[in-house]
């Protein structure tokens, strides 16, 4: 009939024309591909899929992993992480010595660096770059200098309600290659935190030029100077050359002036993808090379496709927080041995977390300074749960157990899995659990960190640098709506751990607090460590997972 | 019919105010908010509480809708909360992408859909009939989320026939004039890139096309069903007139009143199924904006989006009943 | 196929016979082999439903140790012995979990369109019965809510909310229908309102209210029981698409086939059938509800047409 014929003359046509279009695709498909050299592995694009973007481009400013990794590419610090661990190696700075109050830093630095606009890398910059953060005007670029704040505590003039008193007292350069930070007082922190992504070196000149202490608040949001949007200028392996808002993607170029080992590939190209299974798909069609964070789900059969997932050595923790303010029976300290007697940690970490994780004994893992070897973790015992929760009156007990939605952090990678599987141990100990999700942004933090309206969540914490402070202190230091503790005792066994500054001494302190910890006050129960991964195709070679996925790309070759 | 016109686009203001201010209210008083998303995972209960005071939501509601809508007076829809860039230009950016993809599966909807329905109503009761009644009644069911992991899974990854996700291959440098890729590509005779962008197309396409082309068969179908039963038809016929001539003349022009109707309710869908769809492609256009700013609570965002997704459709809406004024003399007269 | 002639016998029968149009609905319906597919369907579907506790082995909560021995992020146990379709990535049988959503999707299918359709009814009757400002009015808010696209709108209402949970998925999808149902009412009650028999029970000297309770709305059920199946499927599926959203009710240890599909997704590569299947019992179910409500509307049209 000849309607049918038109009907299928026009499908016909349809076909063809998609047809047409999947040929030009599979010619794209090798785009990422073509290498300028042959064999030897060095040159090519390397594109690596990202779970998110970068909020900015001046590590100053930088807070989240996503804004980070661009930044460590084109970025040096005066110390900086032997790669795959947390140890501190030279970087722009070749020796640094403390004074004997360790008040004092004298760093030598290395000669013969540049910026990526040509201007010399020197003490005046270090300087520079010291007093530019010091003084930092305005809440809007306080608030958001968080790391420096969190380190140095204070600005030249506080403008928020965080700051105090400035740990950072100046900065001379005696001569080109010698930089003296002093301080108010000394700290535990250092010299690892000198190792801090958002300490790294920007070229005055173009922190300068391009308005980089701009940062205002407009309408309901920030906005920043054009150094941090589009001219970022460090001393690193690569340079930045665009970023393509629309299509999501941060082109790096190698810099060929680089002081180190240079890159060997000639373009770096971070393509941002949310959605996990995205990246996945991306990576077996052959669209990008690798990408963060696969599924623990996904880690053997990406295997057995002939990817390599590189496992990075745990350095987080996730733990059951119990808060002692709204529902008395959670002061007894018998009630929180129940709680942790109750739930089984180790099939929860068979189970839904990945290869490598391992269940906690303390409240750091055993990659951080201050890791007590003898601690043994707390066994899975219902029956005692039940003979605990019996002695202190409360076999009846019931609790609201929060749990966060819409989110997945590096210690947590499935929160509504881990809850459930808790959530059961505790009801079969008897305990009436109330479910409360609620989305990460719409409420969570708010609640369990700010107002404290819960009796159990979860939340976790990755260590930001090798210091068992970095940890405890956050948790412990002082009493927090999240834990409602009221303990002087523990909060100042933590206070005066956290003085000690000999590094030897330091750990030894930390030890004896995390022993505490989990025998005199349990305050939650630490759960896991777990182990995030990278993935890439198995023509890539160089990439070194690091334990505060703190990633460079300059080692990495493909082909 | 200018009086009918400017009537309806008047009606259109007090709508928007309106819907603004609730859209507005009801945000603000819902618990979290934009701090937890732009601070990340060292969010404490301090630092969040400086963020709202510096952003200004520690403020009553009505001094912060009124500093909203002297914004909205000077054109100034915000900076989103997370990438810090103007709403506008963000929306602007996506706008080419939805409406892109939106195109191409309301194209094969239509182009694909009428014909079949026609099909399906001439060989009325026969196999193919019935076969497409079925997949019509399948169609509407699948939900798309889940077709297109399906699209995706076989087609992309297994046969590796289509990229699986995103609107062009990275590094390609296609140029960029209107923001429409395949366009962009023909005006720029970089037929690479529009060859291209139309590989990223066609999933998304048909995974977001699947239930406009299911309704648009079933209409076509009931409709052209309708008019060949009908009285002048078979007036036609009884005349001694070619099939040929009656299926142009009179079949066609008549049953595809209700049909256009159809579309035009269909691009509503479209926008609906975009959501979805957008997420799972990672196709960067108004859908993912949106799925975004729920998520991460980005206020300015939502504000603009929703009132914009509004505008959209009651436009769209004015555009349908003006034509079908236009082409029924009955409306014009009600 | 019936010849011109038969069916100009049929319709004279049934101007003769009186036979109304109700019967001759069932009549069509009885012999459509479309409508008794979807009746076959939701049949079975609820009395699964009903009846789940009782047809489901284990519970929807409990894990076991012999799937979890297995159990890892990449993998995850088959069917085995007292588990017909294996265990789920919690280590719970998952035969069980599908027997027990069917009850979830038929609450929020049955709540939402009852509320859509009860709330509908009276703004459309109240537009409709008394005309003028309050016609206005009604129908403008209505407008407002249809210029917005159905799963939008859900979506919008959803995230709005101050915390996700069963009841705000019920409203959401509810408030998606109610502009609908209002709408059918109040056009069938205008179309009503200068009927014959309305007009003589009026001249007659009933009142108002019974004019319309009595008179009008029994008219008018046909197409709304048609709206109502029809409505039916589509909540079942924008509930669905909110579960995925991650808008639906939260709570992890219910079973609804629309959470679990969202779940799924992270494990399509390691035990798809956890997709799988509950993805084929929504479109199934949803399926189902269309069939017989498409093939209601056919049946009740009046025009006498197959």
């Amino acid at each position: 009939m000849r309607s049918v014929r038109r009907v299928s003359a026009t499908l016909m046509a349809g076909l063809l024309a998609v047809a047409l279009a999947s040929c030009a695709q599979s010619e794209r498909s090798d785009a990422g591909g073509q290498s300028g050299a042959a064999g030897g592995g060095t040159g090519g694009t390397l594109v690596f899929g990202a779970p998110g973007a970068p909020d900015n481009f001046d590590p100053a400013f930088a807070q989240d992993g996503e804004t980070f990794r661009p930044a460590r590419q084109m970025y040096d610090t005066l110390i900086t992480y032997k790669l795959g661990t947390s140890e501190l190696q030279p970087a722009l700075a070749t020796e640094w010595t403390p004074s004997a109050d360790f008040t004092q830093w004298t760093f030598k630095l290395r000669e013969g660096v540049t910026f990526h606009d040509g201007t010399p890398f020197n003490a005046e910059a270090v300087c520079f770059n010291f007093d530019r953060w010091y003084n930092l005007k305005g809440a809007a670029a306080q608030t958001q200098a968080y790391y420096y704040g969190a380190v140095f505590e204070g600005f030249a003039q506080n403008e928020t309600e965080a700051g105090v008193a400035p740990v950072y007292k100046s900065c001379a350069a005696s001569d080109p290659t010698t930089a003296v930070i002093s301080l108010n007082k000394a700290k535990g922190a250092f010299p690892a935190a000198f190792g801090l992504t958002s300490l790294s070196m920007s070229s005055p000149a173009a922190l300068q030029q391009f308005e980089a202490d701009k940062v205002e608040q407009s309408g309901e949001a920030f906005t920043y100077g054009a150094y941090a949007t589009d001219h970022p200028t460090g001393t690193g392996p690569f340079k930045f050359e665009s970023y393509d808002r629309t299509a999501n993607v941060i082109t790096l170029v190698r810099n060929d002036q680089y002081w180190g080992e240079k890159a060997k590939v000639d373009r770096l190209i971070f393509k941002v993808i949310p959605d996990e299974n995205a990246r996945k798909q991306e990576l077996q069609a052959g669209t990008i090379d690798g990408y963060d964070y696969p599924n623990a789900a996904d880690w053997e059969s990406l295997r057995t496709e002939g990817y390599s997932v590189l496992v990075r050595p745990v350095f987080n923790i996730l733990y059951l927080g119990i808060n002692q303010k709204n529902n008395p029976a959670l002061k007894d300290l018998r009630v929180r041995q129940a709680i942790a007697y109750a739930t089984d940690r180790e099939s929860l970490v068979r189970n839904q977390l990945p290869e490598g994780a391992v269940v906690a004994t303390q409240f750091i893992p055993d990659t951080v300074d201050g890791y007590a070897p003898d601690l043994q973790p707390i066994p899975y015992d219902p029956a005692k749960a039940k003979q605990l929760l019996a002695e202190a009156g409360q076999s009846n007990l019931t609790v609201n157990f929060y749990y966060p939605t819409e989110v997945t952090r590096p210690y947590m990678p499935n929160p509504t899995n881990i809850f459930t599987a808790l959530a059961e141990n505790l009801r079969q100990a008897g305990i009436t659990v109330n479910p409360v999700p609620q989305p990460w942004n719409g409420g969570y933090l708010d609640s369990v960190q700010a107002t404290g309206t819960q009796d159990l969540h979860l939340l976790g914490w990755t260590g930001d640098y090798n210091d068992a402070g970095n940890f405890i202190g956050t948790f412990f230091g002082t009493g927090k709506p999240e834990f409602g503790l009221t303990d002087p005792a523990l909060f100042a066994e933590v206070g005066a751990a956290d003085a000690v500054v000999d590094p030897a001494a330091h750990a030894a302190a930390y030890e004896q607090v995390n022993r505490d910890l989990m025998t005199k006050y349990l305050p939650a129960v630490p759960i896991s460590s777990s182990p995030p991964a990278l993935v890439v195709r198995d023509n890539i070679s160089g990439l070194i997972p690091s334990p505060l996925t703190d990633e460079r790309f300059f080692t990495v070759s493909k082909g | 019919m200018l009086r009918f016109v400017v009537r309806r686009l008047l009606q259109v203001i007090p709508t928007l105010l309106l819907l603004s201010l609730l859209v507005f209210a009801w945000l603000r008083n819902l618990p979290g908010g934009p701090a937890s998303a732009f601070l990340g995972d060292r969010a404490t209960p301090e630092r969040i509480a400086e963020y709202n005071r510096l952003i200004g939501l520690d403020q009553p509601i009505f001094v912060q809708y009124g500093k909203f809508l002297g914004r909205i007076a000077t054109g100034d829809f915000g900076t989103s909360t997370k990438t810090s860039q103007p709403v506008l230009a963000e929306i602007g950016r996506a706008m080419p992408a939805t409406i892109e993809l939106s195109v191409a599966a309301l194209a094969i909807a239509v182009l694909l859909g009428i014909p079949l329905g026609y099909l399906a109503a001439q060989q009325r009761g026969r196999p193919l009939d019935v076969a497409t009644i079925i997949a019509t009644l399948v169609g509407v069911a699948v939900p798309v989320f889940f077709l297109g992991y399906l699209l995706k899974a076989v087609f992309a990854v297994g046969l590796g026939w289509f990229p699986p996700s995103g609107r062009q291959a990275v590094g390609l440098d296609a140029t960029n004039i209107t923001g429409f890729a395949v366009l962009d590509g023909i005006l720029t005779r970089e037929w690479d890139a529009s060859l291209d962008a139309l590989s990223h197309l066609v999933l998304p396409a048909v995974a977001l096309a699947t239930i406009p082309l299911a309704v648009i068969v079933r209409i076509t179908r009931a409709s052209v069903l309708d008019v060949l039963g009908s009285d002048f038809v078979r007036t036609a016929n009884s005349k001694g007139l070619t099939p040929g001539v009656i299926r142009r003349r009179h079949v066609l022009r008549n049953a595809l009143l209700p049909v256009s109707t159809t579309i035009g309710l269909q691009v509503g869908l479209l926008l609906a199924g975009a959501v979805l769809t957008e997420k799972v492609f990672n196709w960067g256009g108004i859908g993912t904006l949106l799925a975004d700013a729920i998520t991460e609570k980005d206020y300015p965002r939502l504000q603009a989006l929703l009132l914009l997704g509004a505008l959209v459709y009651v436009l769209v809406n004015l555009l349908v009943d003006l034509s079908y004024a236009v082409i029924d003399p009955r409306v014009r007269l009600s | 196929m019936t010849t011109w002639a038969e069916r100009r016998k049929g319709r004279i029968d049934d101007l003769a016979g009186g036979r109304s149009l109700t019967a001759e609905a069932f009549r069509r319906l009885r012999r459509d082999p479309i409508a008794i597919t979807g009746a076959i369907i939701i049949g079975a579907f609820v009395v699964i439903a009903l009846l789940s506790p009782v047809l489901a082995p284990h519970t929807a909560t409990e894990p076991f140790p012999q799937l979890q021995e297995d159990l890892r992020p990449g993998y995850i146990p088959g069917p085995q012995d007292g588990f017909p379709l294996g265990s789920d990535q919690l280590g719970r049988d998952f035969f069980s979990r599908m027997i027990l959503a069917s009850q979830q999707t038929l609450l929020v299918g049955v709540f939402a369109t009852l509320i859509g359709l009860a709330v509908g009814l009276v703004i459309g009757t109240l537009a409709g019965a008394f005309g003028g400002w309050v016609d206005t009015v009604l129908m403008r808010c209505t407008d407002a809510l249809l210029a917005i696209p159905s799963l939008l709108l859900a979506i919008s209402v959803a995230a709005l909310a101050a915390s996700a949970s069963q009841t705000t998925v019920i409203i959401a999808v509810a408030v998606v229908s109610v502009p609908i149902f209002a709408r059918l009412l109040r056009g069938s009650m205008l179309a009503q309102r200068n009927a014959d028999h309305v007009v003589a029970v009026t001249a007659l000297g009933v009142k108002r209210p019974a004019v319309v309770l009595r008179h009008i709305l029994p008219n008018a059920l046909g197409p709304v029981i048609v709206q109502a199946t029809l409505t039916l499927a589509t909540s079942i599926l924008d509930a669905a698409a909110l579960s995925f959203l991650g808008l639906g009710d939260a709570d992890p240890g219910r079973a609804e086939w629309g959470l679990m599909l969202s779940q799924a997704q992270t494990y399509l590569d390691v035990r798809p059938a956890l997709a799988f299947y509950p993805a084929g019992a929504i479109i199934l179910v949803a399926l189902g509800f269309t069939l017989l409500g498409e093939s209601l509307r056919e049946a009740l049209d009046p025009k006498g047409r197959r």
